[in-house]
């Protein structure tokens, strides 16, 4: 490390690693100095020039986030000069402006308002014509007001450097430049939502928040966004007991302030009119409505019944439920039904890497380090549809640390804009490894990545080619739902108990309690499975806890309203293995937390779960269950923690044809996913047409910015 | 998108005289030969730009956007671009315009009826020692007087203007 | 073709072939000392040709006036990247037109430059960026590069020294901006003409994000004299510190305007009187501006005894800039051209910026108001006001090119903005923005 710069801002002694942007330094000091266009990880604009600051024995005002901290240099935030400056610069900002914050979305938390109010514009002396431009609709979620744009370029740089979607665009020039969307008067992107929560000010506002309530008017809750497994922390704006909005502007949590569409607009699946919020029972051929007594009272004496004939039972359990629902309900199989038949359905094979990975510790990769590794090699995943959090980490990675990313991919895939690719067909991956090898061994460190293809034995063979490059490696298995890993670890499977500990009789798997016919119960929580394969019940008692009546739903003698992950408290555990923290946002009427469900069940079956409550499973949990052995209140306090993978063979029976992938996009989310009207209408916009230019053609847009923290210009290639 | 061979001769050596992955660098001369021979920026040159640059639609129309010369609605078969700007404008420069404005009988950026004359006034074109000066498509006159003026519209009108520059 | 007959007070040198027949074709150049710099070049060193160009004090013909010779000294000759030449022939400023000429007489010449600064960095390619207003000289140019490929002037092993140079013209489409270094390296990668950051500068990371040579038209075209008769003889041409001839670009209300080679610190007033032919009808001079339309304007007291070099003009706080000149008699209406000059900068700032972006164009509508009679006391403090909040704090000169113009006028010319006023019809209070907006077009 080089020595430290030393300076002073306004009076105070400073120290800054060589290359620090004054901007950042003053920060670190405390001093605040204003900005609209500088942002954290995004190239230096110099635009707005709000951030200038005096530097002594300088003529000229200084950018202070461009300006790297020199030895000696004296600063002045707060001088009259600056203070002049920053009104003036305020002054013109506000001439064409439209002023109209008591009807503006931002209202209350935009950045221009909270600067004009602490540097001041005072009275404006604009006494001219506004230029006055319709607002435009450019897609269900983005609405762009050009009167309001300042022209921080944030938006353009999010989408095209963060994301590598580079939807935005700049044109025309002067004062009537305007920020413009790729499909001319429409968008064709990922519409997730970035450029509007990365707004400043109300120029860029979302289709589901519009008009609906004032920031202040809502109470905000972090909780984890239930739609893929990538554990992205959302916090939900609630008023009312109702979800109004979703973002993570705070930047807490794993995925900083990154959310795809369906993180940041996809929650109004949960007060979709089609919610459950009554019981249904079959009667006389039909699902009638009745109340929880009277349907937990029918569940219990036909579980009772079926188990004192020794009956068989089957239970599917969820990808999206919380850890502990997921512990609880295989320990009610286990104990309570007397069965190992309990699956779920594996995007991933999970036991076929721990298995490999035995005997050594800190082999799976983390999401943090998936932006820190020095090489990353992605296989048969399209990221930017399947992962995003990961695809934005990786391309961050790049961005920022330049590391090297390969893909062996069937397919074009975003990352080919930057990536080395190999294309090679399914089944043909080891040979494009091979062909790799060279450059992968030459590297100081490599994470591997691995979607639904890679499963069984070629698992095992993939952990033999990382071990034979001589280099440290690390792994991540690409699950896809939002729980699909804890399912796994919470032992919904046959063969294995929580922790991956060997069940003496494993029980029937997922296809074989579908297709059994022959079973006397089956319980299916929070899966559709009758939406991909036709279920094999005859004389079956079928009992299904959802929020939908899903199409398996509808074949059951018994539906259970069941609460939404954001109904609910409890932890989930992400693809990359962190455990993070569920809290209750909204309330649907009538539906219960699974936890609750399946202790007022055993209640009614006379049978003891013990305390159910979610923080008490959480303990059982961590004392039991390997890996999970982490601290309950650094996740009480919403973050992360990775668990640590077991370190040991894992004897489980290997069943690769039970992955198989979601084969989610970014605009579908399973049967959730169908009551997402902000979905839906995506899907239904000229936008959904759209063909990723990037992958069709493999076009580099979206800038190679070099390091962002140093002076370094833009390196803006082709 | 089919242009003439000239075109296409131009184009395969504008494609050619930049650094090797450098065909972004085409855009602009590319968009404005191209308006040259089809008299507008339509969309489907836009997406034939954006195909022989290998850059996205959007950064063609990025481009579009900022440089003034670039139209996307059809100029006249002449445009007559009359500068104001401060040489000409103190020897007559804006009077000439207004002259020209109504002696054609249409604003700033407009076209005749009959398609065959577009005006515009501009920025400082150049000429600012031989001032007034018009340009037509992309011939200059200098020292332009109101009846001079009228004198190449009427050559313009009767085919008998001989274009210089192309 | 030129315009304007020559002066016998001139001094010819880069403009010595423009009367010539044929003067742009190259048996016209070769017959007349052409391509001989080049020839002395490639028996030099780098360092004795940036030597030879500090001993010309040339300084830039652009705008900044920068030292050529030091400019061509920060470029890194062992970068391990390509590097290249650009000519910046994009001139735009308001009362320039010489690189016009020098492009439409004598390609050759500003070819030659261009090939002797290729050779002092290694340089294998350049590009001559030509305003699209110019699009009539791309096929006059490109013939002479084609010439000059015939004739081994260009291409592969150049006179047989084993190097390499290629040359291409490349077309602008209308954008001033695109005149500033940084800005014309984005657009001739094919993006919006908007500056970077600097530093670096064009010299370590420009064209293509390469070590580059840019200059003026102008600039390159003197280089090729320097190298053949010696940079102390092109400096003892001009006065200290300001090497050489100069071309002026002289336009107004004089008798004789046009474009005029002439040793830097010429005086004045003999422009005026005797290259130019005085006054036009016998009027009395009100006003200067001396290096294009960004420079701030001079008055008729303020010019008596100039010597027209950048230092001179310098102090008096304007600029010799771009060798635009523009004369004002005292009929002149000093608040329209204030107003023109303000109407130009804000269709020509590129909008990156919030200072310029807002500031020309609030400075714009201000000065439509006025001078369409709605002006008020206050508005004179306002328009100073603004145009100091926007000196120095725009990302690229083009804010200081347009506040300080407009500084100039209001300070050097308040009785006339104060005139304005006396003659009003209305007050702003009796009015409406509409009604403004309406009779102010
Ligand atoms: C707004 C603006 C416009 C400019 N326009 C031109 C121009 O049209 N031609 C030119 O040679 N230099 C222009 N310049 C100056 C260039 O940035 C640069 O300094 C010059 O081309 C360098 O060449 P020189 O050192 O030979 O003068 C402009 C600068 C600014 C800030
Ligand atoms: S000063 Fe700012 S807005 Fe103006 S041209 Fe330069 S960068 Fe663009
Ligand atoms: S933060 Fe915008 S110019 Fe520095």
């Amino acid at each position: 490390m080089a020595d430290p710069v030393k300076l002073t801002i306004d009076g105070q002694a400073v120290q800054a690693a060589p290359g620090t942007l004054v901007i950042n330094a003053a920060k670190e000091a405390g001093i605040p100095i204003p900005a609209f266009c500088y942002y954290d990880g995004l190239a230096l604009q110099a635009a707005c020039r709000m951030c200038l600051v005096e530097v002594e024995k300088t003529p000229k005002l200084q950018v202070a986030c461009t300006l790297p901290v020199a030895e000696g240099m004296v600063v002045h935030t707060d001088s009259p000069a600056v203070q002049q400056a920053r009104k003036g610069t305020l002054e013109f900002l506000l001439t064409n402006h439209p002023l109209d914050c008591p009807v503006c979305d931002k209202g209350g938390e935009c950045e221009l308002q909270d600067m004009v109010f602490r540097y001041g514009a005072g009275e404006s002396r604009y006494r001219e014509e506004k230029i006055h431009v319709d607002e435009k609709q450019w897609s269900p979620i983005v609405f762009y007001d050009a009167p309001r744009c300042i022209l921080c370029y944030r938006c353009v740089r999010i989408c095209g450097e963060g994301l590598g979607v580079s939807a935005l665009g700049v044109g025309n020039r002067g004062a009537a430049a305007e920020i413009v969307p790729n499909g001319g008067d429409h968008l064709e992107c990922d519409e997730c939502g970035a450029c509007i929560d990365i707004c400043p000010v109300g120029a860029l506002t979302s289709g589901t928040y519009r008009y609906k309530t004032r920031p202040w008017e809502m109470e905000h809750v972090g909780t984890i966004c239930t739609h893929c497994s990538n554990g992205c922390k959302t916090t939900l704006g609630i008023r009312n007991g109702n979800i109004i909005r979703a973002n993570n502007r705070d930047r807490s949590g794993i995925n900083g302030e990154f959310l795809c569409i369906k993180g940041r607009y996809a929650f109004d699946f949960n007060e979709h009119p089609d919610r459950l919020t009554m019981p249904l029972v079959r009667q006389n051929g039909e699902l009638k409505p009745v109340s929880w007594a009277i349907a937990l009272a029918t569940v219990a004496k036909k579980f009772l019944e079926l188990r004192a004939k020794k009956g068989r039972f089957g239970v599917l359990g969820s990808t999206r439920t919380s850890n502990e629902e997921n512990f609880v309900l295989q320990k009610f199989a286990r104990r309570i039904l007397n069965t190992n038949n309990i699956d779920h359905h594996r995007t991933g094979d999970l036991p076929a890497l721990l298995d490999a990975l035995s005997g050594r510790t800190d082999a799976l990769a983390t999401m943090g380090e998936l932006y820190t590794a020095k090489a990353a090699l992605v296989i048969d995943s399209d990221l930017a549809q399947e992962q995003p959090l990961i695809a934005f980490q990786l391309r961050a990675n790049w961005r920022h640390h330049k590391a090297h990313v390969y893909v062996v991919s069937p397919g074009p895939v975003r990352e080919d804009s930057y990536a080395e690719t190999v294309r090679a067909g399914l089944g043909q991956e080891f040979e494009a490894l091979e062909t790799l090898r060279e450059k992968l061994a030459k590297e100081p460190e490599l994470t591997i990545l691995f979607g639904a293809a890679i499963k069984g034995d070629a698992v095992r063979r993939l952990v033999a080619f990382g071990d034979s490059l001589g280099i440290p490696v690390k792994y991540v298995c690409l699950v896809d739902y939002s729980n699909s890993r804890g399912a796994s670890d919470m032992g919904l499977l046959p063969d294995l108990a929580p922790g991956y500990e060997a069940v003496p009789e494993p029980g029937l798997n997922y296809d074989q309690i579908l297709s059994d016919g022959a079973l006397d119960a089956v319980w299916i929580v929070g899966t559709n499975p009758a939406a991909r394969q036709p279920l094999a019940f005859s004389n079956t008692f079928v009992v299904v806890q959802d929020l939908f009546l899903t199409e398996t739903a509808r074949q059951a003698d018994v539906v259970l309203p069941a609460a939404s992950a954001y109904e609910k408290t409890g932890t989930v555990t992400s693809v990359t293995g962190e455990i993070q923290k569920l809290s209750r946002a909204a309330k649907t009427m009538g539906a219960k937390p699974d936890l609750d469900i399946f202790q007022l069940l055993a209640k009614e079956m006379r049978e003891d779960l013990g305390t159910v409550k979610p923080e008490s499973v959480f303990r059982e949990i961590s004392e039991s269950v390997k890996g999970y052995n982490v601290s309950f209140p650094v996740i009480e306090t919403g973050q992360a923690i990775p668990t640590y993978p077991i370190n040991g063979r894992v004897a489980f029976r290997p069943e690769p044809e039970l992955i198989r992938p979601a084969e989610n996009t970014l605009f579908t989310s399973g049967t959730l996913g169908r009551y997402s009207e902000m979905l839906n209408s995506v899907l239904e916009s000229p936008g959904a047409l759209y063909r990723d230019p990037i992958r069709d053609t493999g076009i580099r847009v979206g800038s190679v910015t070099q390091e962002t923290q140093t002076t370094a210009p833009v390196d803006k290639p082709q | 998108m089919t242009f003439s061979p000239e075109l296409e001769e131009r184009f395969s050596k504008l494609l050619n005289s930049y650094p090797p992955g450098r065909t972004r660098s085409a855009v602009v001369p590319m968009l404005l030969y191209a308006q040259d021979e089809i008299g507008r920026v339509s969309q489907e040159l836009v997406e034939e730009v954006a195909r022989r640059c290998g850059v996205t639609p959007l950064q063609v129309d990025e481009v579009i956007g900022y440089y003034s010369m670039l139209h996307r609605k059809p100029l006249g078969k002449f445009h007559v671009q009359v500068c104001t700007n401060i040489c000409c404008q103190v020897v007559g420069g804006e009077d000439l315009y207004h002259h020209a404005s109504s002696m054609l009988g249409v604003g700033n950026k407009q076209v005749t009826n009959d398609g065959l004359i577009s005006l515009e006034e501009v920025e400082c074109m150049g000429a600012c020692s031989w001032a007034p000066a018009i340009q037509i498509n992309y011939d200059f006159h200098h020292r332009v007087t109101p009846e001079r003026f009228d004198q190449l519209i009427a050559a313009l009108r009767d085919g008998s203007y001989k274009q210089r520059a192309s | 073709m030129i315009y304007n007959e020559p002066s016998p007070l001139e001094t010819k040198i880069i403009s010595q072939r423009w009367t010539m027949e044929n003067s742009a074709a190259i048996d016209t150049y070769l017959a007349t000392d052409g391509y001989v710099a080049i020839r002395k070049a490639l028996e030099m060193t780098p360092e004795a040709i940036i030597e030879e160009l500090k001993a010309s004090s040339l300084r830039g013909r652009g705008g900044a006036g920068f030292p050529t010779g030091l400019k061509w000294s920060f470029v890194p000759r062992n970068s391990g990247k390509p590097s290249y030449i650009i000519c910046n022939s994009d001139e735009s400023e308001p009362g320039t037109c010489k690189d016009r000429l020098l492009m439409e007489n004598d390609p050759h010449q500003m070819i030659e430059g261009m090939l002797i600064a290729g050779w002092t960095i290694k340089s294998n390619k350049g590009y001559v960026f030509i305003r699209g207003e110019y699009r009539y000289l791309i096929p006059i140019v490109d013939k002479a590069i084609a010439e000059a490929y015939e004739r081994g002037y260009l291409g592969k092993n150049i006179l047989g020294s084993g190097w390499d140079f290629d040359l291409y013209t490349h077309t602008g489409a209308g954008a001033y901006e695109c005149g500033e270094e940084s800005a014309l390296l984005e657009s001739l990668e094919g993006k919006r003409g908007i500056p970077r950051l600097k530093p670096p500068f064009p010299a370590v990371v420009g064209a293509f994000q390469c070590p580059t040579i840019l200059n003026n038209c102008e600039t390159f075209s003197a280089v090729p004299v320097i190298l053949r008769n010696g940079g102390a003889w092109f400096a003892g041409l001009g006065t200290p510190k300001n090497g050489g001839t100069r071309l002026l670009c002289i336009s107004g209300h004089i008798n004789n305007p046009g474009v005029y080679e002439l040793p830097l610190g010429f005086p004045f007033e003999q422009l005026l009187n005797e290259v130019c032919g005085g006054m036009r009808n016998g009027k009395k001079l009100k006003a200067v501006i001396p290096g294009g339309s960004s420079a701030p304007v001079l008055t008729a007291e303020e010019v008596q005894g100039l010597l027209l070099d950048y230092d001179s003009i310098a102090k008096l706080k304007s600029m010799a800039g771009s060798g635009g000149i523009v004369i004002l008699d005292e009929d002149t209406d000093i608040v329209a051209v204030a107003l023109r000059t303000i109407k130009f900068y804000a269709h020509e700032s590129c909008g990156w910026c919030i200072p310029c972006r807002e500031g020309t164009t609030w400075l714009k509508k201000i000065l439509t108001r006025f001078h369409a009679g709605f002006g008020q006391q206050s508005d004179i403090e306002l328009i100073g006001e603004l145009a100091n909040n926007m000196l120095g704090r725009t990302f690229c000169a083009l804010g200081d090119a347009a506040a300080m113009p407009t500084t100039g006028f209001i300070t050097k010319f308040r009785s006339e903005f104060e005139a304005y006023l006396a003659k009003n019809h209305l007050t702003l209070e009796d009015t409406t923005p509409e009604l403004v907006a309406i009779e102010a077009h």
